[in-house]
């Protein structure tokens, strides 16, 4: 391998890095400031222009908070489950196409690290990793709220990664690639978004990304009025922020996911439009996209109440399975007829 | 209002209007149905509505409370104040005793003495605030309107035992000369136009 290939692809891992852990805290800055606003609110306001220097005292108060592992837990498995999720959520994003190709100084940039053929599986499969976080750390802190938000987490996260794959499975069997950037080019090749041609599994893949990321009406692993703070209940200081920083991570994936898929990604990234490249206003539009999408978590936050988790299985198993089911189904005979 | 609503006591059968709630169904298809139906009416939809007005409304009710404070009510018992009297400036206590007497949790403690004037000074006047249940007794008790409550919430300091010396409670001389002597209106004051309802006691039965 070239060492340009090398150090380009190690300043892009950086970048990313940095990029989405920032975003991570920028995330609880939008979250709380949002939320307050939809609840009549005012938000954290104080310190900083708009309030906006509340992520570094944040980033303060956790890294210089006591870190407490309580005497019951398992120690090594209490520790590690902290970095499952992080790392879980960035790997993912080697596979995700952040941003349409453009020209630097004559040099193109990809900014995606890898083009796996297997994209999309890989980032499924790798985000599907980050289930081990509520599991190892529910069961090895040694309290029962832990374990049962460990334990709700573990059937939720596995019951909505049927509905993710079987909702995804109908675009992918009229794309015929799983490389995000080949479904991006097939969205601008037949000239529409999939979102037209599937709407149901846009409908699904949506609901489900809820459920991974454990957004709002799926948030049963971090129930406060019920099980305390689920699986991080006794997590304090920065192994509470490596946790936090790795959902918000897994909600950009999420939001990235849905926008490239479903919402035409970014476009035609080479054409030309009045003699100035398109891609780059292509890769803004992702990224609103995507912007839209982490707003719309808030606002789902800010209105819709949880449900029980038998609510959810029942939601997941008899109402999402088998629609996603006959979505294939239905999606297989119209491309047989269209043969 | 009349008497005679309250004294009605077949609740029910006057206006109330009860909640329609449809029977939960039991049934698989008719909880298919239900769901289905749901779904498509978009109720969820209806509710992001509602929270996305709220946010372009932009009609914030935050009060920012360093900055802004919420009045209180005159009969808001905080930490105590004596008070002065208007002509003279002699505080206004007589030391009697009774608000020492009164007070259920035991927690204020005066000392006096006859001065050269042979007049009953009190020399030593004190709250221990962490026994203190601003349960208003004293200020209710107290016949000269000296001892109050007044409106004084915010008691974060070093020492509890700052707000209630006596000299923290007195009014200082120089602000009752500046008419800045706010005078009580609320636990145990008197109710205005109190003169002119006191009438003779009957004694003639």
């Amino acid at each position: 391998m070239e060492t340009s290939i090398i150090i380009e692809t190690l300043i892009k891992m950086v970048v990313v890095v940095l990029i989405f852990s920032a975003l991570a805290g920028f995330g609880t800055y939008f979250e709380r400031r949002l939320l307050g606003f939809f609840h009549r609110r005012l938000g954290p306001n104080m310190v900083g222009p708009f309030g906006l220097l509340q992520i570094i005292a944040d980033g303060i108060k956790l890294f210089t908070k006591e870190d407490i592992i309580p005497a019951n837990a398992v120690k090594g498995i209490f520790v590690f489950a902290t970095l499952v999720i992080p790392v879980a959520a960035f790997v993912a994003f080697t596979a995700i196409p952040l941003y349409p190709q453009f020209t630097v100084f004559g040099y193109t940039v990809h900014p995606i690290i890898i083009d796996v053929n297997v994209g999309l599986l890989f980032v499924m499969g790798v985000m599907a990793v980050g289930m081990y976080t509520p599991l190892l750390a529910g069961m090895s802190s040694g309290n029962k709220w832990s374990l049962i938000g460990a334990a709700r987490g573990v059937i939720q996260l596995l019951s909505f990664e049927v509905i993710t794959g079987l909702s995804i499975l109908a675009p992918l069997m009229m794309v015929g690639s799983l490389s995000l950037i080949d479904i991006n080019q097939y969205q601008v090749d037949s000239g529409m978004w999939l979102i037209v041609q599937q709407p149901v599994a846009f409908i699904l893949f949506t609901i489900a990304g809820f459920a991974e990321v454990n957004r709002t009406p799926f948030d049963l692993t971090e129930n406060e009025s019920e099980i305390i703070a689920g699986y991080h209940t006794e997590y304090s200081g920065m192994k509470y922020g490596l946790m936090a920083i790795g959902e918000y991570a897994s909600m950009f994936i999420v939001a990235f996911l849905v926008s490239i898929i479903f919402l035409g990604g970014y476009g035609d990234a080479s054409a030309i439009v009045n003699g100035e490249q398109n891609g780059a206003w292509g890769g803004v539009f992702l990224l609103l996209k995507v912007a839209f999408f982490f707003f719309f978590f808030i606002w789902t936050r800010a209105t819709w109440p949880h449900i029980r988790p038998d609510q959810l299985m029942w939601l997941c198993w008899k109402v999402l399975m088998p629609l996603a089911v006959l979505n294939i189904v239905i999606t297989g005979f119209v491309m047989m007829l269209n043969q | 209002m009349n008497i005679e609503e309250f004294e009605n006591r077949n609740v029910g059968t006057q206006n109330y209007v009860p909640v329609e709630i449809p029977e939960y169904p039991t049934k698989n298809l008719s909880i298919f149905k239900q769901v289905v139906l749901r779904a498509i009416k978009g109720e969820l939809f209806k509710g992001l509505m509602i929270t996305l007005k709220e946010l372009i409304r932009f009609d914030i009710h935050t009060v920012q409370y360093p900055m802004e404070k919420l009045p209180i009510g005159p009969r808001y018992r905080a930490v105590h104040k004596l008070l002065r009297l208007w002509e003279s400036g002699y505080e206004r206590c007589i030391g009697c005793g009774l608000c020492e007497k009164i007070c259920i949790s035991d927690c204020i403690r005066m000392d006096t003495k006859i001065d050269e004037k042979s007049r009953k000074e009190v020399t030593e006047y004190s709250i221990n605030l962490g026994r203190c249940i601003f349960c208003g007794y004293c200020a209710e008790v107290c016949p000269e309107l000296a001892i109050v409550h007044g409106p004084r919430y915010e008691t974060a300091g070093e020492q509890r035992a700052h707000f209630v010396l006596k000299d923290d409670m007195l009014t200082p001389m120089d602000v009752l000369v500046a008419n800045g002597q706010e005078e009580y209106p609320g636990f145990g004051a008197l109710i205005p136009g109190t003169d002119s309802d006191v009438v003779k006691t009957p004694l003639a039965y």
